[in-house]
C-alpha cells in the first residue's frame, strides 16, 4: 500500500491548530543548486557579488561530498517562501514542512522581526537592479571594489533603533541618467542637483551604532551612485540582523514544533523510525560548539513543563538570544544536556568547568549584538580635520587585530581621510589608525 | 492540466558569482607569483602533483572577534568531567596564537587552492619572452614547414579538395551544354598538395654564468639555483632552439654540464673578469652572432677580488654587448652594501645591459621580468 503524507495546507491547518501563526507559506521543491544559492545569499534574488559565490562554492561543495546538507530554506516575507531539497523523501520533506511552520511563525510573532518589511524579495530584486546599472554605468570592477568596501562593514547599521530612518538618494537613478529631464530644468531636478560633495562633515552630538549610515550621509568624497548602493547594503543587513539576535531561539522553536506536530501525524511504524533518526541527527552534539536546534528546542520544551502554551508563547514572543538564554537556561537543564565550558592548556582542550552559571554566562556573552564587535562613531571631525575616530565597546572579548586593521582600510577607502579605532588589547588601551594604506597601533 | 515545473537550470546567479570568485582567485595568484616560484615545495613537487596554496587576498576582512578565544562552550555525549581531555587545538589556532604565521593562516577564513607545478609555469611563462629577438638568416637545423597550398589534378585520396573537385565537375558539365552536377570523370577530381617552406629560425644562445666562490652562501646559491631552473624552464619549453652553455668561475672559469652547474660549491677567492673572457671564446668559437640570438646571464654576489679586474671585467662586458642581444647581470646579496662590481656596473648605461640585485627571495621574479620581459608581437619581428 502506497504511503500517504499530509499535503502543505493539511499541515498549516494543524499548525494554526496548536496556536502557531503562521502567514501563508509557499513551498518550493528545487533542486540542491537552487537551494544552496538561495543559502548563499541569505535572500533569492539579491545582488550579485562575488563573495556571495564563495559562499555558494563553499556550500555546495560540502553537499557534493556529502559532509553537510541543508534540508529548507525559509525567507521571512508574507507569504513565506519555504524551498525544500526535491531530492528528499516525502517523510524528509513533510518533517520539513512542519519545522517550516515554526520558522514562519517565529518571523510572524518575535518582537525582534516586528520592524522587517514583508516583502523583501522585492526590494532585494530591485537592488540588484540598480546595482546591475551602476555597473554598467561606471563599470563592473568599479562596483565590485565598491561593494567589497561595504560589504566588510555589513553589520554595522544599528538594528537597534527600527524607527530611525536615514535619508538617502534614491531617487538618483535614472533609466537614461546621461539625459536631463528638461533642458533648462536641471537644477530642479533631484537626479541631476550637483551632490553633496561640499557637505563639511559634523561632529557627532552622540555615538552612533549606525556605521554605514553614517558614512552614507556624511562621507564627502562619495558619488551619489556609491551611497545608494550602502543604503541599499544598510537595508539588506538591517532586514537580516534579527536572524542573526534569534539564531537558537528560532532554530529552537523550528526543531520544537517539527516534533510536536509530527507527532500529530499518523506515520507507518518504519516511518517513525526513520523520523526519530532524523530528529536524532537534528539535535545531536556537535564538537566545540553548541548545537542550536539542540539548545532551543530543549529550552522551549523545559518552559512548556514549567508554564504549559501560555509561557511558551509568550518566550518566542518577547525574548530574543541572550535574554532567552539568561532567563531560561537553568542550571539543571545546563547539566541534563551536557553542557560545560572548555578551556585551553598549552594546546590542549579540557573541561574547565561544568557550573551551570558559568556555562549560562559565557553563551550569552558570546551572543552579544550577535557575536559581532561592537562599534560606534564617536567622532567625525576628530582632530579638527575631518578624521573618524570609532570605538570598539571592549566587553572583554579581544578583537581579531589583524582583521580589524584590514577591515579599517575598508572604511578609510570609505571615509577618504584617515580613520581611527579605539579598542582594548591585552588590558591596554589600543588605537588602530588607518591613513592611505598604512595602519599603525598606538597605546593609549 | 499539467503542474507547472520550473526550468531551474536558469537559475545561475551562484555559479555566475562563484566563477567571478574564482577569477579572482587567479588573478590574486598571479600577484603571488614572486613568492609562489620561491616556494621550495612547488620546485620540489613532481609534475602532475598538485600542493595547496594559501590565498590570502581572498579573505573578507571584517571587524570581528579572536576565533579562538580562551574559553569557549562545548557540548558532550557522556556526561563532561572538569579535566576531561578535549583534544588539541587546531593547527591554524595555534599558529595564531603565536602571532608570526598569524597572517598566513589566520584560522577559518582563508582559502586554499590547489595548484598544480604546471599551474605555477603557465603562469610565469605566459610573462616571460626572449627580448629583441631577430629572425637569424642562417639556421643550424633547417626545420621545413610543410604548407598546403597547392592544388593537384593527382593526389592522395585523403587530400580531396571536394569544393573545387565540385566546381571543377559543374563547369565541365556546363561547358559540354549540361548544367548542373553530372558524371564524375577522373579529370574531375583536384587534390590539395604541398609544398616544403623554410621558415626563418630564432636561433637562441644563453650562456649562464655562475660564480662559485667562497663567498657565495646558502642564500645566494639558492637564489642562482632557483633562477636559473626558471630561466632553463621557460626557454626549454617555449624556444624549439635554443642551447645553453654553462660557465661557472673562481678565480678561473670553465665551462661544466647543465648538472654540475647546479651542485658545484667551492671556495676562493673571486675573479669575475675570467668568466667573461671565457665567454667571449665560447661565443667567437661557436655561436657567431650572424647565426645566433646571444643571452649571457651572470649570477654574482659582486665580491671581485680587485679594482682592476672589474675595469677588465667592463672591458669585456662591452665587447661582449656588440653581439649579444642581453647581457644580463643578476648581484645576489643579503647586506644593504652595494659592491664594488654593483657600482662600475651603474656606470655602464646601455639599453641591452641590464641589473638586478636579489637582497630577498621575493626578488626572484622581478629579476626574472627584466631579464625576460614580455614584448609584443610584432615588436620581436621587426
Amino acid at each position: 500500500m502506497a504511503k500517504t503524507y499530509p499535503d502543505d495546507h493539511t499541515i498549516w491547518q494543524l499548525a494554526v491548530a496548536h496556536g502557531l501563526q503562521p502567514c501563508p507559506v509557499i513551498f518550493e521543491p528545487v533542486p540542491a543548486s537552487v537551494l544552496y544559492e538561495h543559502a548563499a545569499y541569505l535572500i533569492p534574488g539579491r545582488m550579485a557579488h562575488w563573495s556571495f559565490g564563495k559562499q555558494y562554492q563553499l556550500l555546495k561543495t560540502r553537499y557534493d561530498y556529502g559532509l553537510g546538507k541543508l534540508y529548507e530554506m525559509v525567507v521571512n516575507t508574507n507569504p513565506a517562501y519555504a524551498f525544500l531539497l526535491a531530492s528528499n523523501s516525502s517523510l524528509e520533506n513533510t518533517l520539513i514542512r512542519c519545522h517550516v511552520m515554526g520558522h514562519v511563525d517565529f518571523f510572524q510573532a518575535n518582537q525582534a522581526f516586528s520592524h522587517t518589511p514583508k516583502n523583501m524579495i522585492d526590494v532585494v530584486g530591485h537592488h540588484a537592479d540598480r546595482i546591475r546599472r551602476y555597473e554598467f554605468q561606471y563599470g563592473k570592477n568599479v562596483v565590485e571594489y565598491f561593494l567589497d568596501n561595504v560589504l566588510a562593514i555589513e553589520e554595522h547599521v544599528d538594528w537597534d533603533r527600527p524607527a530611525r530612518h536615514v535619508d538617502r538618494p534614491v531617487a538618483i537613478v535614472q533609466t537614461t541618467p546621461e539625459k536631463p529631464i528638461r533642458p533648462g530644468y536641471e537644477d530642479l531636478s533631484p537626479a541631476t542637483r550637483a551632490p553633496s560633495k561640499s557637505s563639511p562633515s559634523r561632529p557627532l552630538p552622540h555615538p552612533t551604532f549606525d556605521l554605514l549610515g553614517f558614512l552614507m550621509t556624511a562621507s564627502d568624497g562619495l558619488e551619489d551612485w556609491q551611497r545608494d548602493i550602502i543604503g541599499m547594503v544598510r537595508e539588506e543587513m538591517r532586514y537580516l540582523w534579527p536572524q542573526l539576535r534569534t539564531k537558537i531561539m528560532n532554530e529552537g522553536w523550528a526543531t520544537y514544533w517539527h516534533l510536536r506536530l509530527m507527532r500529530e501525524i499518523s506515520l507507518a511504524d518504519d516511518d517513525w523510525v526513520d523520523f526519530a533518526r532524523m530528529h536524532a541527527s537534528v539535535v545531536a552534539p556537535q564538537e566545540f560548539q553548541v548545537n542550536p536546534y539542540a539548545l532551543g528546542s530543549r529550552i522551549f520544551e523545559s518552559i512548556w513543563q514549567k508554564g504549559g502554551d501560555e509561557a511558551l508563547f509568550l518566550a518566542r514572543e518577547v525574548e530574543e538570544d541572550t535574554s532567552f538564554l539568561r532567563n531560561h537556561l537553568s542550571p539543571e537543564l545546563v547539566q541534563a544536556m551536557h553542557l560545560f565550558v572548555a578551556g585551553r592548556e598549552d594546546q590542549e582542550i579540557f573541561v574547565q568547568t561544568v557550573d551551570g552559571r558559568a556555562v549560562r554566562d559565557l553563551l550569552v556573552h558570546d551572543l552579544i549584538h550577535g557575536g559581532i564587535p561592537l562599534i560606534s562613531v564617536d567622532d567625525g571631525d576628530f582632530h579638527h580635520r575631518g578624521e573618524l575616530l570609532l570605538r570598539h565597546h571592549h566587553d572583554g572579548s579581544a578583537l581579531d587585530i589583524r582583521y580589524a586593521e584590514e577591515a579599517l582600510r575598508h572604511v578609510y577607502r570609505l571615509w577618504g581621510r584617515p580613520v581611527h579605532l579605539d579598542t582594548v588589547v591585552a588590558e591596554r588601551r589600543v588605537r588602530l589608525s588607518c591613513d592611505q594604506d598604512e595602519v599603525t597601533k598606538a597605546t593609549l | 492540466m499539467l503542474p507547472f515545473v520550473p526550468d531551474w537550470s536558469l537559475q545561475q546567479k551562484g555559479p555566475f558569482d562563484q566563477r567571478r570568485h574564482q577569477a579572482k582567485v587567479k588573478e590574486a595568484l598571479s600577484r603571488q607569483l614572486g613568492d609562489l616560484i620561491t616556494e621550495e615545495n612547488i620546485i620540489r613537487s613532481q609534475r602532475g602533483q598538485t600542493i595547496k596554496v594559501p590565498i590570502r587576498s581572498l579573505q573578507q576582512f571584517k571587524f570581528r572577534f579572536d576565533p579562538w578565544p580562551s574559553q569557549r562552550v562545548g557540548q558532550s555525549q557522556a556526561v563532561p568531567r572538569v579535566g576531561d581531555r578535549l583534544g588539541r587545538l587546531p593547527e591554524n589556532a595555534r599558529a595564531s596564537d603565536q602571532g608570526e604565521r598569524a597572517s598566513e593562516i589566520p584560522g577559518v577564513d582563508y582559502v586554499e587552492t590547489e595548484l598544480t607545478f604546471e599551474d605555477v609555469e603557465e603562469m610565469l611563462f605566459r610573462e616571460l619572452g626572449l627580448p629583441y629577438l631577430e629572425n637569424k638568416p642562417i639556421a643550424r637545423v633547417v626545420q621545413p614547414e610543410w604548407i598546403f597550398k597547392d592544388i593537384a589534378r593527382r593526389g592522395l585520396m585523403g587530400n580531396l579538395d571536394k569544393r573545387r573537385s565540385l566546381r571543377a565537375n559543374i563547369l565541365r558539365h556546363a561547358r559540354e551544354g549540361h548544367p548542373g552536377l553530372g558524371r564524375w570523370m577522373p579529370q574531375d577530381l583536384r587534390f590539395k598538395t604541398w609544398v616544403p617552406e623554410e621558415v626563418p629560425e630564432q636561433n637562441a644562445v644563453v650562456v649562464a654564468m655562475r660564480d662559485i666562490s667562497g663567498s657565495m652562501g646558502d642564500f645566494k646559491k639558492k637564489m642562482a639555483r632557483l633562477f636559473a631552473f626558471w630561466m632553463l624552464g621557460f626557454l626549454k619549453s617555449q624556444y624549439q632552439q635554443v642551447e645553453v652553455v654553462f660557465l661557472v668561475h673562481h678565480t678561473q672559469a670553465r665551462e661544466v654540464s647543465e648538472q654540475e652547474f647546479f651542485e658545484l660549491g667551492e671556495s676562493g677567492g673571486t675573479k669575475v673578469s675570467s668568466v667573461y673572457e671565457l665567454c667571449e671564446e665560447v661565443l667567437g668559437e661557436r655561436y657567431p652572432h650572424a647565426y645566433w640570438n646571444i643571452y649571457p646571464i651572470h649570477f654574482s654576489d659582486g665580491d671581485n677580488w680587485s679594482d682592476a679586474d672589474n675595469r677588465r671585467t667592463l672591458e669585456s662586458i662591452q665587447r661582449i654587448l656588440t653581439v649579444a642581444n642581453v647581457l644580463g647581470y643578476a648581484e645576489i646579496r643579503e647586506g644593504g652594501y652595494s659592491s664594488t662590481l654593483m657600482s662600475q656596473f651603474s656606470k655602464l648605461i646601455h639599453p641591452r645591459f641590464k641589473i638586478v640585485t636579489i637582497s630577498r627571495s621575493q626578488d626572484l621574479y622581478l629579476a626574472l621580468k627584466t631579464f625576460f620581459p614580455r614584448q609584443e608581437e610584432g615588436a620581436t619581428d621587426g
